[in-house]
């Protein structure tokens, strides 16, 4: 295996659960778009990680694949929420997520 | 014979093309051009008529029955077996009533031109004239009861159009004529119901209507009646397919063809069939009795006869014309003819007859004895027409149908002769009241010396009036005036002082032209009138050797032979009656000379009266020229009628002439006059070229067949008629002789005479008919109808069914059905659904709260949710496992 074996692949995993629900957390808590926007990116990210241990775990690089998408989709996805949130700025003077409730049944 | 008949469809078809013309171009053509188109219509008429008429003489008489190019087949319905055609019935009976109606019918047109000049309708009333004539001809060339029916009912309405023709008159004038026209109307209506019951019963009996079938033999027919043993006659038709018949297509005769109602009620009669109606078996004889009386039924009401007579004094409202035309020669005698088509039926039930002898007679006198007590000088000439109908009727009932024939030909010549005359003293009386109010005395006086002449024969007084006319042309004389129509009327402030004027109610309120009261004197006034009209008087009351003589005698002989010889009940009852008809008749034409022409004039309006234009006294001369000579029509001593009737032809070429001479001004009346000459010069030579025509009967013998009741001539019985009729005239001169001035009060010598007054008031009250039938008629509708309006109409159907059952039943049922049944069941239905949706949708509403959190919160829940089921089968594997 390459790398340093001494690691065991439940330090990964753990660390990507962690990472995983402090972005869940993040998203669920924040109430600024911004920051819900990197807990988003968190969560991603912490995809990615158990993604690349895996693909370390079992010596498959279709992980690594895929985690340069989800990077490539994630780059896209801030290009175009980053371009939501200064419209909404624009609009409303804030990016607090409570204020945008008008889908409000 | 047969092929030269078709052209009998055009008898019917110009005086059609007449009115079309008319009602097309009337309004280009003017009055005279109107006229001309009418009046040469009907004479062309009468051209087809002689046409026919010398056809028949020249062929043997033989009948023949026409399909018209156009309209063969009119009701046909194969799967009921019904098979009615248009077909015209081509034999000297129907031959007779063309040539009587359309002869008359064109000097009644021509007349008319004159009579209704100024007219606001002068075209309309042509256009109904000449549809009246259609009709007319229709219902005497029909060859089946279903298309005289078409023809009776035709010149129903025209009656009522022209009875009600002024219905626009001012002064409830106006009303009086148009309720008259509804009386005659609905009075024919009632007949009609018997007409059309006679029809129900001849097609239920004999599964036809056709008179004979194409080819059939008259005398074939008529064989079987007289002789018992049947007597097979030679001779055949071969023509006609299936019969149509459905009760009786049997026939033991030579003819074998198919048979109209006639031949098969004799072959039904021999063979004493009977007829089901109903659950009975009806002997046929019983059958042709009853379809008689309906019959007569229907004679009652057209023909004018007890009990349905009433509407024809009344329809005197109409135009002159149309009183002479229609109500005196032509209409009320298609009656007669009727009966004499159906004489086959007649013959078989003698009961029947009876009925109508006696109705006739009763007629007769009847009615001859209301016209003693008329002032109205129309209403007069009315009941006599009624009257000498009854003669007719009589006749008939007496089998003597040649008697009634000669005696409805003779008849249309006088009484349509002294009709147009009264309609001339008329026109003459208004406007010599117009005359007189309009210029003052002066004018009136200036010109009284100049025809007050002493003596006047015919022919002089023919000269003066012409060269009175011809000479100064003075228009008042022609009085051409449109206002003619009103000129009755206008006296409302007749203040008149000089002349003795009869002071009764009436007369000061509005002057009466037809009143006689107003008239006396006219002799000087209208000489062409006066002895016109004398001459139509002493033929109609039967004076030797005038036309009324030759033909009331021979119903008066057959009366006769029937009571005395053949001992029949009927012919005595009418044998009396009519003798004392004869006398009445005598009597009030003389009263009614005596009143309008004799001693000297009573009013201003009859001193001013002037002598009619040439267009009106033209017809007069013709028709007073008929009324001499028709007698000869039957006189049984083998006379040439051709030479008769050239004699007429040279009579009115001479007028014609004469008229000429005077009428310079108009051509038209000359060129009638000439359409005239050659019309009845087209009879004459037709005359001539059937060889010495048969006497009336002979001639009608081909038609009606050998029940005709011949009779010698009886020298007594003339002497008698005549001794009564010269006895009604001395007497009425007697009693009016002395009659001017008039007794006080315009009362009548007879009202003024203690001992006649009684029968004068009933004579004058019209028998108190008017007001029995109201009493029995007329008040009980007029009750029914407003118990039948008020209680059941307004209270039952209004107020109670409409607005209750119906109005209120309708607004609970809809009452009910809204609100319970469906606000509160079918919308509280329909609704659940959608209630239960909006309750579910606003608890479901609160998922969506808008908050991005709260989605995700979801989303997060979901994917574990989704973890926790891919993964749950796996944990019960750890733990299970």
């Amino acid at each position: 295996m390459m790398g340093n074996p001494s690691i065991p692949i439940e330090y990964f995993v753990i660390l990507s659960a962690v990472l995983f629900v402090m972005g869940v957390l993040g998203v669920l808590v924040r109430r600024n778009a911004i920051m819900i926007f990197m807990s988003v990116e968190l969560m991603l990210n912490a995809a990615n990680l158990a993604l690349v241990a895996f693909s370390r775990q079992w010596g498959d690089v279709s992980g690594h694949l895929f985690v340069f998408f989800v990077m490539t989709v994630a780059a896209a996805e801030v290009a175009v929420g980053l371009a939501l949130i200064v419209a909404i700025f624009r609009q409303k003077q804030s990016i607090d997520i409570d204020e945008l409730h008008q889908m409000q049944g | 014979m047969e092929t030269f008949a078709t052209i009998v469809p055009l008898v019917v078809f110009i005086p059609l093309g007449g009115m079309i013309i008319n009602m097309i171009f009337g309004r280009q053509l003017g009055e005279k051009g109107v006229g001309a188109v009418a009046s040469v219509a009907a004479a062309s008429a009468f051209g087809v008529a002689a046409l026919l008429f010398f056809a028949l003489s020249r062929f043997g008489y033989e009948a023949a029955v026409i399909n018209p190019p156009v309209l063969t087949s009119w009701i046909s319905i194969p799967s009921a077996n019904i098979e009615i055609p248009w077909q015209f019935r081509v034999d000297t009976l129907s031959v007779t009533m063309m040539l009587v109606i359309t002869g008359v019918g064109t000097l009644i047109h021509i007349y008319a031109i004159g009579y209704m000049h100024g007219d606001s309708r002068f075209v309309r009333f042509f256009m109904y004239l000449n549809l009246f004539l259609a009709f007319m001809l229709v219902l005497v060339s029909a060859n089946n009861y279903l298309m005289t029916f078409v023809g009776w009912e035709g010149v129903g309405l025209c009656s009522f159009l022209l009875i009600g023709f002024w219905f626009d008159r001012k002064r409830g004038d106006g009303w009086k004529n148009s309720n008259a026209a509804r009386k005659a109307f609905i009075v024919n209506r009632v007949g009609d119901f018997g007409f059309l019951m006679a029809i129900f019963m001849t097609f239920w009996t004999f599964g036809t209507l056709d008179y004979y079938k194409p080819g059939e033999p008259v005398h074939a027919a008529e064989a079987a009646i007289t002789e018992t043993a049947v007597a097979p006659v030679a001779e055949g038709g071969t023509s006609g397919e299936g019969g149509t018949s459905s009760e009786g297509g049997h026939s033991t005769t030579a003819y074998a063809g198919p048979k109209g109602i006639f031949g098969q009620a004799e072959d039904m009669l021999r063979e004493g069939r009977t007829i089901r109606f109903g659950n009975t078996d009806v002997p046929i004889r019983v059958v042709l009795t009853l379809i008689v009386l309906f019959l007569l039924i229907g004679v009652t009401g057209k023909s004018a006869q007890i009990p349905l007579f009433i509407w024809l004094p009344d329809a005197m409202a109409g135009p002159t014309p149309v009183s002479a035309l229609i109500h005196a020669a032509t209409m009320v005698t298609s009656g007669l003819f009727l009966m004499t088509r159906s004489s086959v039926f007649l013959a078989a039930a003698p009961a029947a007859t009876f009925v109508i002898t006696v109705v006739g007679a009763g007629t007769a006198i009847f009615a001859g004895f209301v016209a003693l007590g008329q002032w109205d000088i129309k209403k007069v000439l009315a009941y006599s027409t009624v009257s000498q109908l009854g003669f007719m009727v009589a006749a008939v009932g007496l089998g003597a149908y040649s008697a009634a024939y000669f005696h409805l030909i003779t008849h249309a010549f006088f009484k349509a002769l002294l009709f147009l005359g009264s309609g001339s003293v008329i026109h003459a009386v208004e406007h010599g009241h117009e005359h007189a109010h309009a210029h003052g005395h002066d004018e009136a006086g200036a010109h009284d010396p100049s025809l007050a002449h002493d003596d006047h024969t015919a022919e002089h007084a023919l000269h003066a009036i012409a060269d009175d006319i011809g000479a100064h042309g003075d228009p008042s004389i022609l009085h051409d005036d449109a206002t003619h129509a009103d000129a009755a009327h206008a006296g409302g402030q007749h203040t008149a002082t000089n002349t003795p004027i009869p002071e009764t109610a009436e007369h000061e309120a509005v002057f009466d032209a037809q009143d006689m009261r107003n008239m006396g004197g006219l002799r000087h006034r209208m000489p062409i009138t006066f002895w016109t009209y004398l001459i139509g008087t002493l033929a109609l009351a039967g004076i030797f050797p005038l036309s009324g003589f030759w033909s009331k005698d021979e119903i008066i002989g057959a009366a006769l032979r029937s009571g005395f010889t053949n001992g029949e009940l009927k012919g005595f009852i009418a044998f009396v009656l009519l003798l004392l008809a004869a006398f009445f008749t005598a009597f009030y034409m003389w009263r009614q000379i005596r009143y309008v022409f004799l001693g000297t004039a009573r009013t201003e309006a009859a001193e001013n009266a002037p002598e009619s234009v040439n267009l009106m006294t033209i017809p007069l001369i013709v028709l007073a020229g008929l009324a001499i000579l028709g007698g000869l029509l039957n006189i049984p001593l083998g006379i040439s009628v051709g030479a008769v009737v050239l004699v007429v032809a040279i009579f009115a070429a001479v007028v014609f002439l004469l008229a000429l001479r005077s009428q310079r001004r108009t051509i038209s009346g000359g060129m009638l006059g000439f359409q005239l000459l050659i019309g009845v010069i087209v009879v004459g030579v037709a005359f001539a070229f059937g060889n010495s025509v048969e006497g009336l009967t002979l001639w009608l013998e081909h038609s009606v067949g050998a029940t005709m009741n011949l009779g010698p001539f009886n020298p007594l019985l003339a002497i008698i008629a005549l001794v009564v009729a010269v006895g009604g005239i001395l007497l009425a001169e007697r009693i009016y002789g002395r009659l001017n001035p008039l007794t006080r009060k315009g009362r009548d010598p007879l009202e003024a005479r203690a001992d006649t007054r009684p029968a004068f008031a009933l004579a004058n009250a019209k028998g108190y008919t008017d007001a029995i039938y109201g009493a029995l008629i007329e008040q009980p509708y007029n009750r029914a109808s407003k118990w039948l309006a008020d209680r059941l109409d307004w209270d039952f159907w209004h107020n109670w069914f409409h607005e209750r059952v119906i109005f209120r039943g309708f607004n609970n049922a809809a009452n009910f059905l809204g609100e319970p049944v469906d606000r509160q069941g079918i919308d509280r239905l329909f609704l659940l659904p959608s209630r239960a949706i909006r309750w579910a949708s606003g608890r479901l509403r609160g998922l969506q709260t808008g908050y991005v959190r709260t989605y995700t919160f979801t989303m997060l829940v979901g994917v574990l949710l989704v973890i926790f089921l891919i993964l749950f089968p796996l944990l019960r594997q750890l733990i299970g496992g």
